[in-house]
């Protein structure tokens, strides 16, 4: 039980406070690494269960301004070390500062873990031990539930892909070393390292857009909404312009709907664009009202544009109708043409940071409704499932493993170290990436090696 | 029928079965230990024998015969008695997985073999076929022989290898036999039934044994044996061995060879269904490769002695259950063996197994006590992995007897360790070959450190000498004195010294570098760095070669050191088998069964059983943890 352990044991997104914690051995160490006091005393144990004023730190850059407590075994949860950092609210800080305690040395509890090591540690009486195992159980299958759920088809299959490679590296090797005398063409290290340079840029690849959000599957369920014409194609491919992590096209759930991945500083948005709908001059009236409602209903944001060109209709009195009280950002569009609107009659239904002027021909506007959902996630307005915020992390966690193995790898291959040795890294490689999809067999490589070797001296 | 009038054979405390690789091994340890042994065979002629091909070691197997050694066993002492030439295979990769593999003269390693087992003091060897064991109480009582000796024990170790249910299949034809004409083993077969055991079939093969004069050899590749030959045996480190060694020939299949195959396939027992034995992947006939490869225009064929005292050949690569005619038709297709004289057709021999899981690591059976089981009725294959069986269940039946702990390596300890875990954790679908791939601690589990692995083991239970055992040690001492010395000696960056670590092919230091450090280079061995340390004494091969191994993959030995230390948390986690894994609240209804079925001995065990999820494993450990918490309370 001494590998050290750590997770943001609040739920992601909320105003106030998150908080990272973490527990073992080595926890205490880990958060002196990355955590700069403001009065740059020692921490010892005098300041056991205080509460420090400090910054989070990655090579010289503050991460956070936080609160962190240093708490002592065994009087601690889990009778264990244990450090809790109190950073900002919202997905950011708590997911940067997760991230770096992983960086250094902690490795992501598994769900349930606290809980567990409380209890085999003897905090937890006795009668409580049903609980803890429903606690591990259900949080256990509910993180694998989300994973799968949240595994984009894409990525799973890029993640497959590269495990192919991988897997072909090791069986070469394993086949060279079990089976010198066979006639099999001994594995070179240039075949090797042309393979582990191809394994390491498309890890690499995949570890550029996650830090985008590319790997998670579901985000911000986000509608937007307006009549034809009002320019809701045009902010569509505006936004997806700029933000290339675009993933792929999914058909939606319902036909008229389509849906587009998109992500903004590590917001992950899922836009339903309403724009599917093409034949009907009049939306709201055509998916009927109940139906708009039910859509809007599961929104966690809805992006509603007007055409100020042209005067408001029944049709704009009814939409203002469904979203007055909702999570909104409003979009008046088609600023460069002449205004017909009222812009004051907005303001009497929504906040002034809720409007945007744009023009999504000129591209005005677009950062603005950037920033304006910026601060509505980081405020706390809008929330994400932590669980799923989790899940983005240990994908992130592994590709990164992953990297750092291939990399290693690739250092032994160029100085020529033998193939025995440099093949345990290779093995950690394709076990980190099988984390991530859920499998690592070990029987997979005998199988690569007999059906494609032919082995029988 | 008539009744069989019995006798009393005899009392000992245990009787082993079956006189091959895993047999000799398991009787030789009891017997070590102090423990009056009986072991019968179908033959006497038959003991030890090579029956397929005449190598001892290779990959991984290697390994196995110096674990085997350094824990006292007789493999590794009897084949440097009786090998006719010696390879150390992958010298051009790590020292992880450097494995000897000599060609042994199989009538020498035999009768060898035989004086050992006439020569040991506890020891009775004895002619005669076991037909039923007496079981009461779940616990064995003794042996039944067909000529109606009783022979009463308190253990029983079963080895029957391919004796057991053995057919023999050569084309259409098939019969009833045990491997290389001997007799099989049949009514134990059926009597084993009778008790409930579930036998199923597995399958394996041997190619033909031809005529030396037959051959032409000219174009041929010749393969001879090492210039310097490395035993075996850690007891034999350092003697000389300067006999002439015996070379092998390569050749090749031809299109002409395969044509044939192809021709007759419709002939071969494998293809028509026949056999029902699963036979194993990494040891196809030659029909299973021409099939499965057919895009290959020639395989390999090694031609080996069978020893010195007799002129048939071996010709590895050529196994083979199509009928003789057929057999003698493809061989001459083969480049060489145009004019081949056969003296031993090849077959495919098809036998029964067990399966493996309701064993304990101990190899004892789960529900009937002192009855262990070794070899090939385990789903295993080769001399070797029978020989490691052999040595730990006849070590077990005497730790019983004696009332003592079972003794059980674990994956991290040695290969041994790897193959038994693996067998009675998985099980296995086909006859089960060790390799290195298969032992995750690999770059631990060398065949130079076997020694210094488990030598003090062996001796703690009894089947290492005091002599041999103190060897180990000072063995151990003058490693790690010389590992301290190196470090010791420092040296700095001048110019005369960058020279000269240019001169012996390596790069400039910019700070003081110990000697240590410096062998930690690819480019600078142990001895090329003599010239910064010219007062070394000359040490013993086999020390220079430990010390220049630890310091060039110290990195990677720690590595795995610390995944050694994760997994033996686990290991040490040790769950009841008795324990009812209906009982424990959360456990998925998979793992309940699985676990309930394999009675794992430890929570890691646990883990490596298919369909037991991490969860699951989590589930355990709190309820674990609940018991020992109630234990506690209950004692107070």
């Amino acid at each position: 039980m001494s590998e050290t352990i750590a997770a943001i044991s609040t739920a992601v997104g909320e105003a106030g406070i998150g908080i990272v914690r973490m527990s073992g051995r080595e926890s205490l160490q880990i958060a002196k690494k990355v955590f700069s006091r403001s009065n740059d005393q020692e921490i010892d144990k005098k300041d056991n269960k205080r509460l420090l004023y400090g910054h989070i730190v990655e090579a010289d850059t503050i991460i956070d301004e936080v609160l962190v407590a240093f708490m002592y075994e065994p009087y601690t949860y889990t009778r264990e070390n244990m450090v809790e950092i109190y950073c900002h609210g919202g997905i950011i800080p708590v997911k940067k500062t997760l991230e770096l305690l992983l960086k250094n040395g902690a490795r992501l509890a598994q769900p349930g873990e606290f809980t567990k090591r409380a209890f085999l540690n003897g905090r937890l009486d006795l009668s409580q031990a049903e609980a803890v195992i429903d606690i591990i159980k259900s949080k256990t299958e509910k993180s694998y539930d989300v994973s799968l759920n949240q595994l984009h088809g894409s990525l799973s299959r890029e993640v497959e892909e590269i495990r192919k490679i991988l897997l072909g590296m090791i069986a070469h090797i394993e086949v060279s070393i079990d089976f010198p005398e066979d006639d099999i063409e001994e594995v070179t290290y240039d075949e090797l390292i042309i393979d582990g340079n191809q394994v390491k840029e498309r890890i690499n690849k995949l570890l550029a857009t996650s830090g985008r959000g590319k790997i998670l599957r579901d985000g911000l369920n986000t509608v937007i909404l307006g009549k034809p014409n009002v320019g809701k194609s045009s902010l569509l491919n505006a936004v997806l312009r700029e933000n290339r992590a675009i993933v792929t096209d999914v058909p939606g759930t319902t036909r008229d709907i389509i849906e587009e991945y998109v992500n903004i500083d590590g917001i992950p948005l899922k836009i339903m664009d309403t724009a599917g709908i093409r034949q009907t001059e009049d939306m709201v009236e055509k998916i009927g009202v109940d139906r708009a409602k039910e859509t809007l209903e599961k929104a966690d944001l809805i992006i509603a544009i007007f055409d100020i060109s042209r005067s408001l209709s029944e049709d704009d009195h009814h939409i203002i109708e469904l979203i007055k009280d909702k999570k909104t950002i409003v979009l008046l569009n088609k600023t460069d043409l002449p205004n017909e609107y009222d812009e004051e009659l907005f303001r009497e239904y929504f906040d002034a940071s809720q409007i945007i002027s744009t023009s999504m021909i000129r591209g005005v506007g677009i950062d603005e409704l950037e920033n304006a959902i910026r601060a509505m996630f980081y405020g706390g307005d809008i929330q994400l499932d932590s669980e799923m915020i989790i899940t983005n992390i240990r994908h992130k966690n592994q590709l990164e493993r992953s990297m750092e193995n291939i990399g290693s790898v690739l250092e032994d291959l160029g100085r020529e170290i033998p193939l025995d040795c440099l093949e345990v890294d290779l093995r950690s490689c394709w076990e980190n990436l099988g984390e991530i999809t859920g499998d690592s067999i070990n029987e997979d490589i005998l199988d690569k090696i007999f059906s494609e070797f032919c082995i029988g001296k | 029928m008539i009744e069989t009038k019995t006798y009393l054979g005899g009392k000992y405390n245990v009787v082993v079965i079956g006189a091959g690789h895993a047999g000799v091994e398991a009787a030789l340890a009891s017997s070590r230990m102090g423990l009056k042994t009986l072991i019968l065979t179908i033959s006497l002629d038959g003991i030890v024998a090579l029956s397929c091909n005449p190598n001892i070691g290779g990959t991984g197997k290697g390994h196995l015969v110096r674990e085997i050694d350094a824990l006292g066993g007789e493999m590794a002492l009897n084949i440097d008695k009786s090998f006719i030439q010696s390879r150390m295979l992958n010298l051009s990769k790590g020292p992880a997985v450097h494995s000897l593999r000599v060609q042994a003269d199989k009538k020498m390693y035999h009768t060898e073999m035989k004086k050992i087992l006439e020569d040991e003091p506890n020891l009775t060897l004895r002619q005669g076929e076991a037909i039923d064991i007496i079981v009461e109480n779940d616990t064995v009582k003794g042996v039944v022989t067909r000529n109606g000796a009783i022979y009463e024990t308190e253990a029983v170790v079963i080895a029957t290898g391919t004796y057991l249910g053995g057919r023999v299949y050569i084309g259409e034809v098939n019969y009833q036999s045990g491997p290389d004409g001997m007799f099989p083993s049949l009514l134990l077969s059926d009597s084993l039934k009778e008790k409930g055991f579930k036998l199923r079939r597995m399958k394996t093969g041997t190619p033909a044994r031809v005529h030396k004069d037959s051959i032409d050899y000219s174009g041929m590749e010749i393969q001879p044996g090492d210039e310097e030959v490395i035993p075996f045996s850690f007891l034999n480190m350092g003697k000389k061995f300067d006999f002439e060694q015996v070379p092998c020939y390569l050749t090749y299949t031809t299109e002409e060879t395969h044509d044939i195959i192809r021709q007759n396939l419709d002939r071969s027992p494998m293809f028509s269904g026949y056999i029902e034995g699963v036979g194993p992947r990494y040891c196809p006939s030659i029909e299973d490769k021409v099939v499965r490869f057919a895009e290959r225009d020639k395989h390999q064929v090694f031609i080996e002695p069978e020893g010195l005292s007799t002129k048939e050949m071996y010709v590895q690569g050529v196994s083979s259950s199509l009928p003789e005619e057929v057999q003698i038709d493809l061989y001459k297709k083969i480049k060489g063996l145009e004019n081949v004289q056969f003296m031993r057709t090849a077959y495919a021999i098809e036998y029964d197994s067990i399966n493996p899981t309701m064993l304990k690591l101990s190899l004892e059976h789960k529900d009937i006590s002192n009855l262990f089981f070794a070899g090939q009725i385990n789903g295993s294959s080769g001399y070797e992995e029978a020989a490691a069986q052999g040595l730990i269940a006849g070590i077990n039946a005497a730790q019983n007897i004696r009332g003592k702990e079972p003794f059980i390596l674990d994956r991290s300890e040695a290969y041994i360790g790897v193959l038994i875990d693996d067998l009675v954790t998985k099980g296995t679908d086909e006859p089960y070959r060790m390799m290195t791939s298969r032992a995750e601690y690999r770059l631990t589990l060398r065949q130079d450190n076997a020694d210094l692995r488990l030598t003090k083991i062996g001796y703690e239970l009894g089947l290492v000498t005091e002599d041999r055992y103190r060897k180990t040690i000072e063995k151990e001492e003058l490693i790690q004195r010389e590992l301290e010395r190196l470090q010791k000696i420092i040296i700095n960056p001048t110019q005369k010294n960058n020279s000269i670590l240019e001169e012996i092919g390596s790069t400039e230091i910019r700070n003081a570098t110990s000697v240590h450090d410096l062998i930690k280079r690819p480019e600078i061995s142990y001895e090329s760095i003599s010239v910064f340390d010219p007062e070394r004494d000359i040490l013993l091969k086999e020390i220079r070669l430990q010390v220049e191994t630890q310091i060039k993959y110290e990195g990677y030995i720690k590595k795995q050191m610390q995944q050694i230390e994760q997994f033996k948390k686990l290991e040490n986690k040790k769950l009841d088998v008795e324990f009812d894994y209906s009982k424990v609240r959360g456990l998925s209804t998979e793992a309940t069964q699985k676990l309930s079925a394999i009675k794992p001995d430890s929570v890691g065990q646990a883990s490596r059983i298919s369909g037991v999820t991490p969860a699951d494993i989590n589930v355990l450990l709190i309820h674990l943890e609940q018991r020992r918490r109630n234990g506690e309370n209950n004692e107070r």
